[in-house]
């Protein structure tokens, strides 16, 4: 099978620092891959290079054009790649906070409106037809996520988990085929942690998506994920199913140290 | 279909207030004077308009919009006295300095936050310096005179050019309030919330600053536009740092990212500067009279401290309305209409 997203050797150099060296990764359609590795691994400069925010010093990223071909993402920027179809949430939550919750996911259709800025403020005809089929259309996804009841709420104040799923829902209402999740459990508890589960896996299983994510809780990666990549001092140093790189020896050495292996 | 009907009312609107206006003019209920403030505010909205379209809403801090009325002013008054049709005088000058919004945006716009605002505080001195220098042209620092007014009797210029100014204001705080209801001015607003998740939605951030900054300058200039044949005379001087800022001022007052708050406040601080230009006098005799020391004692001149009760009536505003009148709200006549329908 053809990988959907790859990566060969990639390196990202910050001044004397290199975050990133020689990251190697294919993404075959249809994945649930994780990526882990301790603090300060690299793992969230990767994000930022496979998206964009970042041009990688070296290498390549290349992603399937959904035409049959290939197409070379990497130097592009990040809206480029986002409406090329990757897309993404972030660590520490960025939610547009005083628009409300059907605009912030509307921001992410505003790629496929199909009016101009002329029509729009001249009100002509393709405004108001489009306008109400991305209402239709952001409705329609808001109920699947059941947060439709505060479509006009102001997304800041929206509880903490939900502030996470609305992250999660603008990301795919740009249509993406690879989805990249930047640590979705962060500050949850553990039945709201459960709950993620379910909606990572649904997500997938309903747009046919292919994800990529970051987490540190274990029990969330040993549960969803179909594979494992972990990442220390910006090399990759294990690739495998999760029962392999949980028995791994050095994974342990990355998180615990030297003698935790040999305990 | 709302959006007809709200079109259909806007402009039903727009025709009665037009009409009741046209009245109010030929009875002198609307005199001379009153209707040169009015010009006046109007223009001043525009600007303020215009700067919240790239300040408020965009989150672009710009401080150099009195350049961008200047040019407009300037490219207007030149072509009038070229004698070139009016219309297309005022639609050069307005273009003109879209076009130099553009250009001046283009580089300026990879900065942010602060260094946006030296750059635009920059280039709005360039200008000015500029015009004081190009001698013939622009008349250098003894102005530019003789410019022609809408009407050809000097008498009736006022409310010639409240006929041209008031459908202006109209039609821009209208199109404008279209602009933000769309998906292009939603994605403005996402850039001021924040740019990297905007980028990262597939928002391009950098083409979308730049329509919002020269459809900025293109308002700017379009005011500056109809300045010219409404004063007549164009002085440098006019136009320079304190004046950008008093656009700022209506803006942060009204409430960035606020429409109607800029109107409200555009006509309220035009209205004040003026009475407290003109009446200073008349309230520093009544105070001191009120004191009984009218005569011969202790008068308090307000005239040269009219800049300071201005000054002073902006702080306690932002002492009890630090998001402005309106923060980034909106009247909605439609709003009254459903209360009252209750």
């Amino acid at each position: 099978m053809k990988p959907i997203l790859s990566a060969r050797h990639l390196v990202m150099q910050f001044g004397g620092l290199r975050a990133v060296a020689d990251f190697n990764l294919e993404l075959f359609p249809g994945e649930l891959v994780g990526l882990i590795g301790p603090n300060g691994a690299g793992k969230t400069t990767v994000f930022n290079m496979l998206t964009g925010v970042y041009e990688p010093t070296e290498g390549t990223i290349e992603l399937d054009d959904r035409k049959g071909g290939v197409a070379v993402i990497s130097g592009l920027p990040p809206h480029k790649i986002t409406r090329r179809g990757v897309s993404r949430t972030f660590q520490n939550i960025r939610l547009f906070k005083s628009m409300t919750v059907w605009e912030n996911v509307a921001i992410a259709r505003h790629a496929h409106v199909p009016y101009t800025l002329a029509q729009a403020v001249l009100r002509l005809p393709p405004f108001g037809k489009a306008e109400a089929e991305v209402r239709q259309e952001i409705q329609d996804l808001l109920t699947i996520f059941k947060i439709d009841e505060k479509a006009e709420w102001r997304a800041a104040n929206l509880p903490y988990g939900e502030q996470r799923k609305l992250e999660i829902v603008r990301a795919l209402a740009a249509k993406p085929s690879v989805l990249l999740l930047d640590e979705p459990a962060a500050g949850m508890n553990p039945q709201e942690t459960i709950e993620l589960m379910e909606l990572i896996r649904f997500v997938k299983d309903r747009y046919q998506l292919t994800v990529l994510l970051i987490e540190h809780d274990m029990n969330l990666v040993m549960g969803i994920c179909e594979r494992l990549v972990v990442l220390d001092y910006g090399r990759t140093i294990a690739e495998g199913l999760p029962a392999e790189i949980r028995s791994n020896p050095v994974v342990i050495k990355a998180y615990l140290g030297e003698d935790a292996v040999h305990a | 279909m709302r959006i007809l009907k709200n079109l259909l009312f806007l402009s039903l609107l727009g025709a009665v207030v037009f009409a009741i206006l046209q009245t109010l003019i030929v009875t002198q209920v609307l005199d001379d004077y009153t209707l040169q403030i009015l010009c006046m505010a109007g223009i001043n909205i525009m600007v303020a308009l215009s700067l919240n379209l790239i300040s408020g809403f965009t989150g672009q801090l710009a401080l150099g919009h009195a350049g961008f009325l200047a040019v407009g002013a300037y490219s207007t008054g030149i072509l009038l006295i070229a004698q070139v049709p009016m219309p297309l005088a005022i639609l050069g000058g307005a273009l003109i300095t879209a076009l130099l919004g553009f250009l001046i945006g283009f580089p300026a716009l990879r900065l942010r936050g602060d260094y946006l605002a030296i750059v635009t505080l920059g280039v709005g001195e360039i200008i000015r310096v500029l015009i004081i220098n190009l001698g013939e042209l622009t008349g250098g620092s003894a102005g530019l005179r003789n410019i022609p007014g809408y009407a050809a009797n000097i008498m009736v210029n006022n409310p010639a050019a409240f006929l041209w100014i008031f459908p202006a204001v109209f039609i821009v705080v209208a199109l404008v309030t279209n602009l933000m209801q769309s998906s292009h001015g939603r994605a403005l607003i996402s850039i001021r919330e924040d740019e990297i998740a905007s980028q990262a939605m597939g928002v391009n951030i950098f083409g979308m600053k730049l329509m919002s900054f020269t459809v900025s300058a293109f308002i700017a200039g379009l005011a500056g536009a109809l300045y010219a044949p409404f004063i007549g005379y164009l002085a440098p001087g006019g136009f320079d740092f304190l004046r950008s800022v008093f656009f700022v001022i209506i803006v942060v007052l009204g409430g960035m990212g606020s429409l109607t708050g800029t109107v409200l406040s555009g006509l309220g601080l035009t209205f004040l500067q003026e009475a407290l230009r003109t009446n200073a006098k008349g309230w520093s005799q009544s105070v001191a009279s009120l004191f009984g020391t009218g005569s011969g004692g202790f008068v308090i001149d307000l005239v040269p401290m009219s800049q300071v009760l201005f000054g002073l009536i902006l702080i306690l505003l932002m002492i009890f309305k630090p998001q402005g009148l309106l923060g980034t709200k909106e009247l909605r006549l439609t709003k009254f209409w459903h209360r009252g329908a209750k």
